[in-house]
């Protein structure tokens, strides 16, 4: 496991070389607790972590809450006040399963920008990066039908604008519009597969999560500076690793101490601030709310949905080409799935032989651009679907599309990029220089 | 200096220690909830006490009202039903205890052990008028007919068991008598169960 | 890389709320009250939750219903707090249908309040979630950040903001009020002032009744807020001390890899 060169786990005693024999679970874990990982990983580098625990937080908490909720459309809502006003702690593990989604999001682009800007996506960590889009898709796909089950306004009129997009697709759209809601219109056939999928996914997240961890094993984890581990020798990997355990185990600890702290903040003190009012409403299938808003995770790739209106040009030139096949509404669809399946694909759009944003000059500018892109489009996304919004997420959308499919590409060849350093032991004493007296390396100034 | 060395592993050792601890205590603290929840819920437990109006009952009828998920008999007893009950020789009775648990456990099966006594300050218009007992058989679980049996007390029809009119076992396979539940008058005309 | 992160994290939080409306949409005035159960430290005052259920029993419930609210909580910790006797009196006033008897009967403590008598008549339970007061600036949720979502202050300006204007329209009549999007209400002004007499004399002009019913109806919508502030406060004091723990440890784990810090 891991290219890296480094001791592998020898089983000690007579129990341990019995069990290592037969299934080498002790040697897995162990192996893959000690890898050896990158000296001079920074703060961006803990969102895995935190990742992992709200995977692990959702689950949980959604199994309690699984054990009062009830699927049927009669009586979700108010099984869902019963766990609020009745269940012990319901309230608490409502309100931590809600946010902890948020939480979830709030991680997973940290993670993600993380990635594009230190190329983590580039080879050879595409598979790595593939997985990660398609947790990513499945996170949304969760996070959509578990929004659906409290039944309140939201939840309906959003699961209707949703399931109606596949209508948009052509040919197929209709049957598979009715397929997904197993009827005419959103009811109790959608409220109760959401459930049962809603319970499933995680699971199929979480055997992801196995793979994404065992091809970044694999390939070794990227660095800031995008140079690779040494390779050439078990002393030299070590100039340049450290164990996972204990230093970045306790380091991720401490990074997730700290966004519990603000986590535990938000969900004892507002834990209805990144929600919407109307979900407080049961759900009416004869009055639809004033403004349809998704959850904020979702407001960018809402933003670029909306965006593509029959009187853009490009949506214009696609129907006429396309005998009408893609209308607006279709159009506005890819636009939405396109989004994120240019982001899957920037292992082979990008074509910088520097590997990380921090030695790539030009580069930098595009991609801080992208990620107030990315915020300007969160925020047009719960803004009317009027003018100026109108203009401004065409605007916002193209860049999006630009930066992948037009700067990205570009840029490895018109920029001149830094040098980045030999190795990583170098930027490490760098940061932090190797003492110039020959000192026992252990002493602590009395504290 | 050596002696700094161990001032400094030893503090080094606590740091590691306090910080294992305090995640411990973390961790404990968050399963303590999730185990939590599965205890009943405030609804659930505000049933586990009920308020029965039993002001419409007439002398030698019954109530069975459900508690806890179970039937419970609330019987407004005729004199005769009474005196048949204290006649009994204790001696008789297959399980001469009680089962009350209004009253310390252990005591006899005598039917002033048996039923319910009047609200306080006031008096039954016929004295021991009131039984209050689980309408559980103690065999299998059957619920007993009133009215029915050798014993003009109950009957359960699935295994033969016959009860007197305080409700003990005097025929039959079931081992004890119906239990009679906490309860009390808190009016003239409302008996709280639980 | 980390501030410039943080920094655009922070303009993103304010930004992206999913409180309802965008920029311009409302001219309705929301008057920001001052309620006691605001901010992290807030808790209910048991007095007005007390008057507030005067209120809503006298007035409200003639046509609003509360049908989440179990009549056993208004004798709970943490809410109106009225003893067991006058919580099974409070609640025989009300009649619930009874499946098992096929027939109504006088409610007990264990059943909810009855839903809204008048069809048109929202269930008043959540009421208090189910409206924001507070929007913007410009949808960047800035506003709710610092003033909470509004809702119990919407009612009371709701309550409190009927202009006395009334229109025809349809055949239905609207009355104008400035808390209310649009300007006009078909519900008629339920207080004037001095509807309700305190037992203890409190103040009964249309401000303090219109406040406290609002408070009340928060409470029926949220009547774990108590407890849930103090589980968010014992969390945030444990994970600060847990994280000044793990600060430490981190460091100290780290000093011998780093050499000299300076």
């Amino acid at each position: 496991m891991g290219g890296i060169p480094h001791d592998h786990y020898e089983p000690k005693s007579n129990s341990e070389k019995w069990l290592h024999r037969r299934l080498p679970v002790v040697g897995l874990m162990y192996d893959t607790l000690m890898i050896p990982t990158p000296k001079n990983l920074n703060w961006m580098w803990i969102w895995g972590i935190v990742l992992t625990f709200c995977l692990a937080l959702q689950i949980i908490t959604g199994i309690v809450l699984a054990m009062h909720y009830t699927p049927h459309v009669d009586s979700a809502f108010a099984s869902v006040e019963h766990i609020m006003r009745n269940v012990n702690g319901g309230y608490m593990l409502r309100y931590m399963h809600q946010n902890g989604a948020s939480l979830f999001f709030v991680a997973v682009y940290a993670h993600i920008f993380r990635g594009l800007y230190y190329g983590s996506y580039k080879a050879p960590r595409e598979i790595t990066w593939i997985i990660g889009m398609l947790i990513y898709l499945l996170m949304m796909g969760t996070a959509f039908m578990g929004y659906v089950l409290p039944w309140g306004q939201m939840s309906f009129w959003g699961a209707t604008v949703i399931t109606g997009l596949f209508g948009a697709i052509p040919f197929v759209g209709e049957s598979l519009q009715t397929l997904l809601l197993g009827g005419p219109a959103v009811d109790n056939a959608t409220l109760n597969r959401f459930f049962s999928l809603h319970y499933l996914f995680p699971f199929v997240i979480a055997g992801l999560v196995i793979i994404h961890i065992w091809a970044f094993h694999t390939t070794g984890n990227n660095n800031p500076t995008g140079v690779e581990v040494r390779r050439t020798s078990k002393e030299d990997a070590e100039k340049d690793t450290l164990p996972f355990w204990p230093y970045f185990v306790i380091k991720d600890l401490f990074a997730l101490a700290v966004i519990l702290l603000v986590f535990f903040a938000i969900v004892g003190f507002m834990p209805n601030y990144l929600g919407h009012p109307d979900n407080y409403i049961e759900a009416n299938p004869l009055s639809t709310p004033a403004h349809i808003v998704p959850e904020w995770y979702f407001l960018p790739f809402y933003a670029i949905l909306r965006a593509f209106t029959s009187d853009v040009w490009v949506v214009i030139i696609a129907e006429t080409l396309t005998g009408g096949i893609i209308d607006a509404k279709f159009f506005g669809v890819l636009a939405m799935f396109g989004a994120i399946a240019v982001m899957a694909l920037a292992p082979w759009l990008d074509t910088s032989s520097v590997r990380s944003g921090r030695y790539r000059p030009m580069f930098k500018w595009w991609f801080w651009l992208l990620v107030v892109d990315f915020f300007v489009l969160m925020w047009l996304g719960a803004m009317p679907a009027e003018e100026p919004y109108a203009t401004f997420s065409l605007i916002a959308s193209a860049y999006w599309f630009a930066y992948f499919l037009v700067i990205l590409p570009l840029l490895g060849v018109i920029e001149k990029p830094m040098t980045p350093p030999a190795t990583i032991q170098e930027d490490f004493e760098a940061h932090y220089p190797a003492k110039t007296d020959g000192g026992s390396p252990a002493v602590n100034p009395a504290e | 200096m050596s002696n700094a060395e161990d001032h400094a592993g030893t503090r080094r050792d606590f740091l590691y220690y306090a910080t294992a601890g305090t995640g411990a205590v973390a961790v404990g603290a968050a399963v303590w909830p999730l185990v939590n929840q599965m205890n009943p819920s405030a609804d659930v437990l505000a049933l586990s006490s009920i308020r029965v109006d039993v002001a419409d009952l007439a002398p030698g009828s019954q109530m069975t009202v459900k508690w806890l998920g179970k039937p419970v008999f609330i019987r407004r007893r005729t004199e005769e039903e009474i005196a048949e009950a204290q006649a009994v020789d204790l001696a008789d009775l297959p399980d001469n205890d009680a089962r009350n648990e209004n009253l310390p456990s252990g005591v006899d099966g005598d039917d002033g052990n048996r039923f319910l006594p009047p609200p306080a300050g006031s008096e039954d218009a016929v004295a021991g008028e009131w039984l209050v007992m689980m309408g559980v058989c103690t065999h299998l679980g059957c619920v007993p007919l009133g009215d029915a049996g050798d014993f003009g007390g109950w009957f359960c029809p699935c295994h033969g068991s016959h009860y007197d009119t305080s409700g003990r076992i005097r025929k039959g396979p079931a081992p004890t008598n119906l239990p009679v539940p906490p309860a009390e008058f808190v009016d003239e005309t409302t008996i709280k169960l639980g | 890389m980390i501030k410039k992160l943080t920094l655009s994290a922070l303009a993103a939080f304010g930004l992206t709320t999913g409180g309802a409306i965008a920029a311009g949409a409302y001219d309705s005035h929301i008057e920001d009250f001052d309620f006691s159960f605001e901010g992290p430290f807030g808790t209910y005052d048991v007095n007005q939750l007390q008057r507030g259920l005067q209120v809503y029993t006298e007035i409200c419930a003639s046509c609003h219903g509360l049908k989440f609210v179990p009549l056993r909580t208004i004798g709970d910790e943490g809410g109106p707090g009225l003893p067991e006797e006058q919580v099974i009196e409070y609640a025989k006033q009300f009649e619930v249908f009874d499946a098992d008897l096929d027939d109504f009967r006088e409610a007990v403590p264990t059943d909810h309040f009855p839903a809204s008598a008048l069809e048109n008549a929202p269930d008043l339970s959540l009421m208090a979630k189910a409206r924001a007061g507070f929007h913007g600036p410009y949808g960047l949720g800035i506003n709710q950040f610092f003033k909470g979502i509004g809702g119990p202050e919407y009612i009371a300006s709701l309550l409190t903001g009927y202009t006395g204007e009334e229109k025809e329209q349809a055949g239905t009549t609207f009355y104008e009020n400035t808390a209310f999007p649009g300007g006009w209400i078909s519900m008629a002004p339920p207080l004037y002032g001095e509807d309700v007499d305190f037992a203890d004399g409190h103040d009964n002009d249309l401000h303090h009744i219109a406040e406290d019913v609002s408070a009340f109806l928060m409470w029926t919508a949220e009547p774990k807020l108590g407890a849930r502030k103090q589980a968010g406060f014992a969390g945030v004091l444990f994970l600060t001390l847990l994280s000044v723990l793990l600060y430490l440890t981190n460091k100290r784990l780290w000093a011998p890899v780093k050499g000299k810090e300076h």
